[in-house]
């Protein structure tokens, strides 16, 4: 038996590297022996993918993208399709939970300065996933066709129009209407489900591929590949990806598969946040429900855009938002990576900017009011100054000699 | 090939890289500008069909029954049109505001047609009646029409004289439909073609001056 399976790997990678792949990708991947707590987020990440994508298949067979006909088909794979409730809850909060495991791992880049050199361009496909991950969850957003989904898309697509002079024309030409109509609903499904899922799924290759190529960071930034080798030719501090990092990854999938189903199972609108409640009424046009706010994961950005009392700057400042993150690697001039051996300035920094982000994602939920506004300024202000002054403070920082091996 | 090229190798190599270089660059032009035009298509597919054009017809409302102080909405082309019937006390509050407006004497051309181009935004016949877009023009959401004697306007805004607030983003506009300074939105909310068939029924969507046409 044990010579008929090495038989057929021999024959297999003879025409196809399945045991070279195996080796550089897991078993020959060497990982800094290191890795905590926050590495287990990219992983997840995948999971998540894939979960999106398997539920979302079973979700489109019984959806219909028809804006006479999606919300009651979305009431239908509730009600009457076999464990479609499961299915689609599954998606639902699988969206927010794909969030979660993404801001995470962004965070964890930010600590461990994931981001510096020789890893700026993992950084920016990533930027990149994150991006076409919101576009991927704005299109499907629309798709139950609730108030929520219909306003939405209304807002978001009028960010286009605040272009000046091929604004107006460029939202018709994204809403294929003048107004969000069944035209839009149809197109967005498409999208959702072809070009975005296979832009995605391109993406994290190419991400998974430069990460590989580089190798991967650890919470002390030191770079193993640099540190002399062993008898068997790995870095000092390296172990191989596989078995310790799937084993311990498998943990991980574990503890977040008892939170994720947790609140699939018991409390799946969670209070509002992961399903709100204005999306349970079908979209009407004439009427914009009293209070609209996007989900959770995009609402930090929302209040900027608030903040800013001007159409076109408003929209200028949440881009800007974004787009700053993609400039971090040259952003960052601290001689370390690792938030272990910066300084002092730079933990108030990120402290800062973590309750900036925080917070704004709070306000971004909250209606309109001065004091909001006001607030939502002044978080705004640091949300940037986080990142502006970096060049600055970076190499003001005084910060701690970096050893040569990992420390614990 | 020249003579001399059979001869001279180096000079035969030099030749090829040129005319290579110039080959590889006018077959990625050609190549480029086809996959540009191929792409046409494509994006003006995107466009509103013929049959979202022509959607729109115009719409009729009846306002005899419309009090003052009242509002009602219709659909025209998917968008809410609003007719509001203001009190002479509402009219002579419009001037009051203009100090606090962005565009008081609605300077934006294409806000609205030539004849709603006044303090009143609207037929100057017809001074009390308003009809406009209930569209906010920051990012589109429908604002809320909130009077001045509703019990939400104390808390909403100083001296609130009634209008519209559009929950979104805390733009404010007044009852003829013009935006505040110091608010998200742009200019004044949008006054569509409307033509008045009698003293009680409005069409909306065409201009009296170009009666007939959609």
């Amino acid at each position: 038996m044990n010579k008929l399976l090495t038989v057929s790997l021999e024959w297999m990678d003879a025409r196809f590297p399945v045991s070279k792949w195996w080796n550089e990708h897991l078993a020959e991947y060497m990982a800094p022996k290191n890795f905590n707590f926050w590495y287990y987020f990219g992983s997840l990440a995948i999971l998540m993918l894939v979960l999106q994508i398997v539920t979302g298949i079973f979700l489109a067979a019984n959806y219909k993208p028809d804006a006479t006909q999606a919300f009651t088909s979305v009431e239908y794979i509730m009600r009457d399709v076999e464990y479609g409730w499961l299915i689609r809850y599954l998606h639902a909060i699988g969206a927010s939970f794909f969030f979660i495991a993404v801001y995470l791992h962004m965070f964890r880049a930010l600590l461990y300065g994931s981001y510096r050199k020789p890893r700026e361009l993992l950084w920016i496909i990533g930027m990149f996933i994150y991006l076409a991950l919101m576009a991927e969850s704005f299109l499907g957003y629309l798709l139950p066709w609730g108030q929520m989904s219909y306003w939405g898309a209304q807002v978001i697509i009028s960010l286009f129009s605040a272009i000046p002079y091929i604004g107006e024309d460029l939202a018709v030409w994204v809403r294929g209407d003048y107004v969000v109509s069944d035209v839009t609903l149809n197109r967005f499904f498409a999208y959702h489900v072809v070009s975005m899922p296979l832009i995605l799924a391109g993406l994290v290759f190419v991400h998974i591929i430069a990460l590989h190529h580089v190798g991967s960071n650890n919470p002390d930034g030191i770079e193993i590949k640099k540190q002399a080798k062993n008898a068997k030719g790995w870095p000092l501090d390296g172990i191989p990806f596989h078995p310790y990092y799937t084993v311990k990854d498998i943990v991980g999938v574990a503890v977040f598969l008892i939170i994720f189903l947790g609140i699939v199972f018991y409390m799946p609108e969670m209070g509002g946040y992961f399903l709100e409640k204005n999306n349970f009424f079908p979209a009407d046009p004439m009427t914009t429900p009293q209070h609209i706010e996007p989900l959770w994961y995009f609402t930090p950005f929302y209040a900027i855009l608030r903040a800013v009392p001007d159409k076109l700057l408003g929209v200028v400042a949440m881009g800007l938002s974004i787009v700053v993150l993609f400039f971090l690697p040259w952003l960052d001039r601290s001689p370390v990576k690792s938030i272990r051996y910066k300084g002092i300035i730079f933990k108030f920094a990120l402290f800062l900017f973590v309750v900036s982000f925080i917070g704004l994602g709070y306000l971004g939920m909250q209606a309109p009011t001065p004091t909001y506004t006001l607030l939502s300024q002044i978080l705004s202000l640091i949300y940037f100054a986080f990142f502006l002054l970096m060049p600055f403070y970076s190499v003001w920082d005084k910060t701690k000699p970096v050893p040569e091996r990992l420390t614990d | 090939m020249s003579a001399e090229s059979v001869t001279n190798l180096g000079t035969e190599e030099l030749d090829d890289k040129a005319r290579r270089r110039f080959l590889i660059a006018a077959t990625t032009v050609v190549g480029g500008v086809g996959a540009g035009f191929a792409s046409v298509p494509f994006i003006l597919s995107m466009q509103p069909s013929a049959k979202a054009r022509a959607a729109g017809a115009p719409v009729e409302i009846d306002i005899s029954k419309l009090e003052e102080g009242q509002k009602i909405t219709v659909e025209w082309r998917g968008k809410p049109v609003w007719v509001v019937k203001r009190s002479q006390k509402n009219l002579a509050d419009l001037a009051s505001l203009n100090g606090i407006l962005r565009d008081p004497d609605s300077a934006v051309e294409e806000q609205q047609p030539a004849y709603a181009k006044n303090q009143y935004r609207c037929y100057s016949e017809h001074p009390e009646i308003l009809v406009v877009i209930g569209i906010c023009t920051h990012l589109g959401c429908s604002p809320t029409y909130i009077t001045e004697e509703d019990p939400s306007a104390k808390t909403l805004r100083e001296n609130w004289k009634g209008g519209f607030f559009c929950p979104c983003h805390g733009s404010f506009f007044d009852l003829a439909g013009r935006v505040f300074q110091g608010v998200p939105a742009p200019t004044n909310l949008v006054v569509p073609p409307h033509t008045y068939l009698s003293d009680t029924r409005i069409i909306v969507g065409i201009d009296s001056s170009d009666k007939g046409a959609a």
